[in-house]
């Protein structure tokens, strides 16, 4: 009879195994450097990097569990998107479905409480940036990217917030967006809006203002959850991606993690 | 008895100024409770945590399912502004007696696989598994159906936003949802390209960094998450202000009668009554808001922060200045509220221009 060992041997030895894992399992210097070289996914990671850096101490993985909270967020997105569609008819019946009959009905609870985790995390990698003044030359611009992926965090979140379509999302969604109408000049009720006029007509009111661009409309309605969802689920993890590479190939180009010069 | 003298200190002035002191104190002490002392305040945060459980209208605050995260925000910022500083505060001892940083003793390169594939891969697990476990034992939350015609009291902006929810009680929109979370933003961008100090470049420590970083704790700490939690738990019905233990009352009456500088010099002070033309009725708001810049500008870069004017040019210097006196200026506003009812300091509202 053949062993486990055995039977092990033979796969790692067999054409399909090779041709998928490519090299042998990592145990010396070699094969490590060939498994993080040739993997998509790993070789974002550099071969070998300075201890300091990669001690969880250093960096607490807050970045690295962003990124990972990112994905959790995408993956049960796109299995919550199987099932909601975003108007004021089906919106909050879909919610309810996605409660009571959609299998695994963790999804919905899995992406809520993992987009408040991302807002915390990111806040708290921001922190661990700060605090090791790793924002310093030559990393600055990285820091940059960063600020924008912040916003982008928050901007995520709170267009997500809209669309159970409940007392909560829609109410959040008005006191958020209310400040919007105050902006300077191109707010209906901002300062200077007043100064904006053409004879007798006023060129910023309350149907062409920023706050109605946001929510196609001057209250929170049908277009504004069509608008939000758009944004929420395509235009906004779009930019996020991008920026996400940005930031992932910056940290190389700018000499890896960061340590003492 | 306890109840009642906790949620006395945790009326704003008194809360706030508290936390302004303990962050100082923190600060200076940080010797002090970056060892032992730390896992005590942690031990005694969690006692307080578990003694307000047993209230009734607190328990029914920090349970509601939305609100455990923040829970969490609290004790997770608590415990890595400890553990950013307890690093921060070992690195400079070993720099006093001379011996390399912490860092620098590491700084051997090691294989990325397996020593940090695999502390990541650790962290996807743990964080799956507090993700799933959380999502099982707490249904995420579904309130009645949209209603535009019946907005709930309180009606709260997205926790991460309460802190500048907050602000507009101090101030109007344009300023508290516009203006300053544009400065926050302009801030963060520009950090990297104000700080000039050249130490502290891929490192915890302290010492070497007092400034930037007593401002930017200052900020997140204060500023932002203690705001957050104050939206949270202590603003009830009507935006009204409640203690932890007090039961959000839909009928506690506020009396609102707050004051326009202008009113307090005109018609208290002088009692002649207001001018006519707005530019006379708020030449006093005005002179106090330029003069306040331009006087802070001065003595930051003249006398107090000189060192700092010197090392950054002018155009840095005047920045970081700035977004410094908007800062100070908000918390300032802040305490003249609550404790002048001061309303605004420039009040055009001819042009919807208010301070
Ligand atoms: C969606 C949000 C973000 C993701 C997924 C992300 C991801 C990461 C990851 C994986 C790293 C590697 C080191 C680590 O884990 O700490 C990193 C480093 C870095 N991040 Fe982020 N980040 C995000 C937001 C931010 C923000 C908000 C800032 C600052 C404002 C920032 C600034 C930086 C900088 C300067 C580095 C280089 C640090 C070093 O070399 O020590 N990032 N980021």
């Amino acid at each position: 009879m053949p062993g486990l060992k055995d039977v092990m041997e033979s796969v790692k030895e067999s054409q399909v195994w090779k041709s998928v894992a490519r090299n042998p399992l990592p145990s010396n210097a070699r094969t490590r450097a060939l498994a993080v070289l040739n993997n998509v996914f790993l070789h974002l990671h550099p071969v070998r990097a300075p201890q300091s850096g990669i001690r969880l101490k250093y960096t607490w993985c807050m970045g690295g569990l962003t990124f990972f909270v990112f994905l959790v967020e995408v993956i049960t997105g796109i299995l919550l998107m199987f099932y909601y569609r975003p108007t004021v008819e089906f919106a909050y019946a879909d919610i309810i479905d996605l409660r009571e009959q959609a299998p695994l009905g963790l999804m919905r609870e899995l992406h809520r409480w993992g987009a408040h985790t991302m807002v915390i995390t990111v806040w708290l990698h921001m922190m661990r940036v700060f605090m090791t003044g790793a924002y310093k030359p030559p990393r600055e611009f990285n820091w940059v990217v960063g600020v924008v992926l912040l916003l982008l965090t928050l901007l995520l979140s709170f267009t997500g917030y809209l669309l159970p379509w409940d007392q909560l999302a829609m109410w959040a969604v008005t006191v958020g967006t209310n400040m919007a109408r105050a902006t300077p000049f191109v707010g209906y009720e901002g300062p200077g809006a007043a100064l904006l006029k053409l004879g007798d007509i006023n060129l910023v009111h309350s149907a062409d203002d920023v706050r109605f661009a946001l929510l196609a409309g001057r209250f929170v309605g049908e277009a504004t959850l069509l608008r939000f969802y758009v944004l929420h689920c395509v235009a906004i993890p779009f930019v996020a991606t991008i920026l996400m590479a940005v930031h992932f190939w910056r940290i190389r180009k700018d000499g890896g993690i960061s340590g003492p010069m | 008895m306890i109840k009642i003298i906790i949620n006395w200190l945790a009326l704003p002035y008194m809360y706030v100024s508290i936390a302004i002191v303990l962050f100082f104190l923190t600060i200076r002490s940080r010797k002090l409770w970056t060892g032992k002392a730390g896992g005590l305040l942690l031990l005694g945060s969690i006692l307080f945590l578990a003694y307000s459980l047993t209230d009734e209208h607190f328990r029914g605050l920090v349970t509601r399912p939305d609100n455990v995260p923040i829970v969490m925000l609290l004790f997770a910022v608590g415990f890595f502004v400890w553990f950013a500083l307890k690093q921060a505060h070992e690195n400079d001892e070993r720099v006093m007696q001379g011996k390399p940083l912490d860092e620098v003793a590491w700084k051997d390169k090691v294989f990325v696989w397996p020593n940090l594939v695999y502390t990541e891969l650790i962290c996807m697990v743990v964080a799956t598994i507090v993700l799933v476990v959380w999502s099982i034992y707490i249904p995420a939350p579904l309130e009645q159906p949209a209603n535009p015609s019946s907005s709930p009291n309180p009606s709260k902006a997205p926790w991460y936003f309460l802190g500048l929810q907050e602000m507009l009680v101090y101030f109007d929109p344009w300023i508290a949802g516009v203006l300053l979370p544009g400065f926050i933003i302009l801030g963060l961008m520009a950090t990297p390209y104000i700080d000039k100090n050249p130490k502290g470049n891929g490192y915890y420590t302290f010492k070497e960094r007092k400034f930037a970083i007593t401002i930017y704790l200052f900020g997140f700490s204060i500023m932002w998450v203690l705001l957050i939690i104050n939206g949270t738990f202590l603003r009830g019905p009507n935006w009204n202000f409640f203690g932890p233990y007090e039961p959000w009352d839909i009928h506690k009456l506020v009396p609102l009668n707050n004051v326009n500088l202008s009113e307090f010099i005109y018609v208290k002070f002088l009692g002649t009554g207001l001018p006519k033309h707005w530019f006379f009725r708020e030449i006093f708001g005005i002179a106090l808001v330029v003069g306040y810049f331009a006087v802070g500008h001065w003595y930051l870069a003249k006398k107090l922060l000189k060192r700092f004017h010197d090392l950054m040019g002018p155009v840095r210097f005047h920045l970081m200045a700035f977004l410094l006196l908007v800062m100070v200026a908000t918390i300032a506003k802040m305490y003249l509220r609550w404790t002048m009812n001061l309303k605004y300091i420039i009040g055009i509202s001819e042009f919807f221009f208010n301070i």
